[in-house]
């Protein structure tokens, strides 16, 4: 795990040595994690499980415009669940439909409206990016909470299938199985994204975007490209969403508590690295889950807000940042 | 034909009375994102939290709502001349104001709403006063008096806040701490304390209009957030830091609000902000009144 | 010669504020311009609108064979047009390396035909801090600097793009003595590379001795262009600088 924390001193000085180790090394913990949860076969494992990993690729798709580029996205509930009701769709449509292209088809969706959205603002100051962002999220609420093929405010029941495709047992376990892969997907992409050439162009624009301009980098052309892949992703995290729920409404869907958590967990983490969300996500999301069965629900929420503040006020580089100072 | 008409004007009136009681909702920003380019994205928690305590104030000591938010006033000056030292100390002066300083905005958003529903639950919540059901008939329209009276109020509020920025030394002070503080450093005036006093002030309007809000509608505390799209919407419609801008923009926005949820169904309504918002940012950044 | 740069006609205004009006101006290949002018004379508006940070509204600006009017300033940079900002605008988060690794990796590697691998972007990074004597810092962070090496750091930014033209917006301003000279040899010794330079800049002394031309600005209008010698002996500069 060392030499992954140590981020920064690596990059540059492994030529050669950039994508394949890393993404065997994540599968091969995605392996041990999945052997070890058909080793435990507790579903509450895997319905926990479930949970963090969906937010391990909300945190790292929000910080691929956050961190890396510097763009606060606020709306990520309006692109979880575009990801989520565009399954209820393709789910009513085409039920037969396997669930990974039920996944790539919301992600694309999420995306499109990423760019969308990013070419009307991004040209502006990034504030007004972000606060369309917290636009976005409402008026996709409305428009689905007006569409009644989709159940409009009543929401949208989805059978989810009782025995797993490919792998057999609970179907939960399948979901898990599902979100797994999209983390070492997203994940892969950040760290991918944080050594080349593309990422340098994102902390330019981060750090002063006339001086990145000056550099030759395209920073609408590159804004978009976070903007799309953030989008993206989000979309892709909220497409499983409704087999593992079951029920989906609009107020569960567009919940405030995912666009919190996707935001507090990679600041919390850290924002320089792709660990930082991954910590964050870990670590607050296993809080959360121990809070919710030992005290309440609603005080589980609180948490993630909370330490939000706390951290952006008294530690601004997260933990992993925390971590790299005292090694240096 | 007679009976659109008639829906017609009534929609235009009760728009331009909801775009009055807008005004006061926008206010705050208008002077925090505008005139100090401070981005509060928690303004309208602090709007609910106004709500919260004219509800208390109204079912606790039995006073009139207004009554109650205008007693309250001074409380939300300080919480925000707090609110703002904080941000200052930990963002502004650091220069982080833009992923860190927004995210911390974002999370007192949350967590007011958040402890809201622990403090009082998600019911609706509403408050009594005479004024709240009565109208006045006008032969060929009626004006509700739950919306004429924070109309009224909101107006005396924002031409206070427009003399006070234009007559008095701190008025024009905070008005040229947005242009220039190096000018403001040789009139011998402290930015920071300046910018603190313009920020209790806009946080101080929050009680105000929360009041209105819930003589207007039933509250609960998850609809703060309904109205940060229309609270930006309205501010960069206006032309930022501008209140005459602001005030127009606000009326824009509760006439074509108010047309559209009597043409197409309330449920639309949210979205007409954000469709405003999206287009003035486009096409026109610098709002109506803009160069 | 050919003309680098030939601006005509450009003009900028700022709402109803005339910023720029009807400049004309040429720089041959391989020149060293001055460019001077009291504050608020548009200088800065002027290279603003050279590099595609500001939009000119009339006028053309043509590099080499090209008209860059509409160009994005990435698309003039990547064309041979480097600039350093007045005020040092490092990127704050990366290692000084990384600063001028971003327009090698923007510009000299997008170009087509050039691919350079790690070791050499590596190599030519160490290359670059090291003909503006900041290669033992190369790990540090912008924070750490002084500011003259702050200076330093945003030249070799300029030239890590391998431009055509170098503009250098006041970059010794509030530099010692020691310091102007230092800065003024450097930017010769990359003249001598074939790199036309133009410098703006308000201290006297190095402008006339770096400039073989000299361009002189005025409440947006160019009232003077000629040898260092002409312009200084011109009665309208002369009236501009010491009021009437």
């Amino acid at each position: 795990m060392a030499s992954l924390v140590d981020k920064t001193a690596a990059s540059g000085v492994l030529p050669g040595l950039r994508g394949l180790p890393f993404v065997l090394v994540l599968i091969a913990i995605a392996a041990v994690i999945f052997a070890t949860g058909r080793w435990l076969g507790s579903s509450y494992a895997f319905f926990v499980g479930y949970v963090v990993l969906q937010y391990i690729v909300l945190g790292t798709a929000w910080n691929i415009l956050g961190g890396y580029t510097g763009y606060v996205n606020f709306g990520v509930t309006a692109f979880f669940a575009i990801g989520a009701y565009s399954t209820v769709v393709l789910n009513k449509l085409v039920p037969a439909m396997p669930l990974p292209v039920m996944i790539l088809i919301g992600g694309a969706m999420a995306g499109l409206v990423g760019l969308g959205t990013g070419y009307l603002t991004l040209r502006l100051r990034g504030v007004f990016f972000s606060i369309a962002t917290l636009a976005l999220a409402v008026v996709v609420q409305t428009l689905i909470t007006n569409w009644d093929f989709v159940g409009g405010a009543r929401g949208a029941y989805v059978l989810r299938p009782r025995i797993a495709p490919l792998i057999g047992g609970e179907y939960v376990q399948y979901l898990f199985l599902i979100m797994l892969g999209l983390c070492v997907i997203v994940l892969a992409t950040a760290r991918a994204i944080e050594r080349s050439a593309l990422g340098y162009g994102f902390a330019a624009i981060r750090d002063d975007e006339a001086a990145a301009e000056a550099s030759g980098v395209p920073t609408l052309r590159l804004k978009l490209i976070a903007t799309g892949l953030s989008g993206g992703f989000m979309g892709m995290a909220g497409a499983p969403l409704p087999f593992y729920v079951t029920y989906l409404d609009p107020a569960s869907g567009f919940s405030l508590n995912y666009a919190v958590n996707a935001i507090a967990m990679p600041l919390i983490g850290g924002t320089s690295s792709w660990l930082g969300p991954v910590v964050g996500a870990i670590l607050v999301g296993g809080l959360q889950e121990y809070l919710r069965v030992t005290i309440s629900s609603a005080v589980n929420v609180l948490v993630a807000g909370v330490l939000m503040v706390a951290f952006v006020i008294l530690a601004p580089q997260g933990i992993v940042g925390l971590f790299q100072r005292k090694k240096r | 034909m007679d009976a659109s008409l008639d829906l017609l004007l009534n929609a235009l009136i009760s728009g331009l009375l909801l775009g009055g009681f807008y005004a006061a909702v926008s206010i705050g920003v208008a002077i925090s994102f505008g005139l100090l380019d401070v981005v509060n994205i928690a303004h309208p928690a602090f709007i609910l939290l106004g709500s919260y305590v004219a509800f208390l104030g109204n079912t606790v000591l039995g006073i009139d709502p207004i009554l109650a938010a205008l007693i309250a006033m001074p409380a939300f000056y300080f919480l925000g001349m707090l609110a703002y030292q904080v941000y200052y100390v930990a963002f502004e002066r650091r220069d982080d104001q833009s992923l860190r300083g927004l995210s911390f905005f974002f999370g007192l958003l949350f967590i007011t709403e958040v402890a809201l529903v622990l403090v009082f639950g998600v019911d609706y919540r509403t408050v009594q006063a005479r004024y709240i059901g009565a109208t006045i008939s006008l032969g060929l329209f009626d004006l509700p008096l739950r919306l004429l009276v924070p109309f009224l109020v909101s107006m005396a509020m924002v031409t206070v806040l427009q003399l006070f920025l234009s007559r008095t030394f701190i008025g024009r002070a905070i008005q040229a701490v947005a242009q220039d503080q190096l000018a403001l450093r040789l009139m011998a005036a402290n930015p920071i304390k300046i910018k603190r006093i313009a920020f209790g002030l806009s946080i101080a309007t929050a009680s105000l209009a929360g009041a209105f809000l819930i003589i207007i509608q039933p509250v609960e505390p998850s609809i703060g957030r309904e109205y940060i799209g229309r609270v930006f919407a309205i501010c960069v419609l206006g032309g930022l830091g501008s209140f005459p801008g602001m005030v127009i923009a606000a009326m824009t926005l509760g006439i074509a609000e108010s047309l559209t949820a009597t043409f197409f169904g309330p449920s639309w309504a949210p979205a007409v902000a954000f469709g405003i918002l999206l287009v003035t940012l486009a096409v026109r950044p610098s709002g109506i009144l803009g160069r | 010669m050919t003309a680098l740069l030939r601006i005509e006609g450009l003009g900028k205004r700022f709402g109803g504020f005339v910023a720029l009006e009807a400049i004309d101006l040429e720089v041959q290949q391989g020149e060293r311009l001055g460019l001077i002018g009291p504050n608020g004379s548009g200088k800065s508006t002027l290279v603003n609108c050279i590099c595609g940070t500001l939009q000119n509204e009339s006028g053309r600006v043509r590099f080499g064979e090209e008209a860059l009017d509409g160009l994005s300033a990435h698309q003039r940079t990547r064309r041979g047009l480097a600039r350093s900002f007045q005020l040092p605008r490092p990127f704050g988060s990366l290692s000084l390396a990384e600063n001028v690794r971003i327009p090698i990796l923007y510009t000299v590697n997008a170009r087509p035909g050039v691919g350079l691998g790690r070791s050499a972007i590596e190599a030519r990074c160490l290359e670059l801090l090291g003909e503006v004597g900041l290669a033992d810092k190369a790990g540090l962070r912008p924070r750490d600097l002084t500011q003259i090496e702050m200076r330093k750091l945003e030249l070799a930014r300029a030239m890590a793009t391998d431009p055509k033209l170098l503009i250098a917006d006041e970059a010794m301003a509030g530099l010692s003595h020691n310091e102007v000279d230092e800065i003024i040899a450097l930017l010769i010794r990359l003249n001598g590379q074939g790199v036309t330079v133009i410098m703006i800049e308000h201290i006297m002394r190095a402008v006339m001795e770096f400039s073989q031309r000299l361009a002189v600005l005025v409440a947006g209008r160019k009232i003077a262009d000629g040898t260092p010698q002409e312009v200084v002996r011109n009665p309208e500069v002369v009236r501009a600088y010491l009021g009437e």
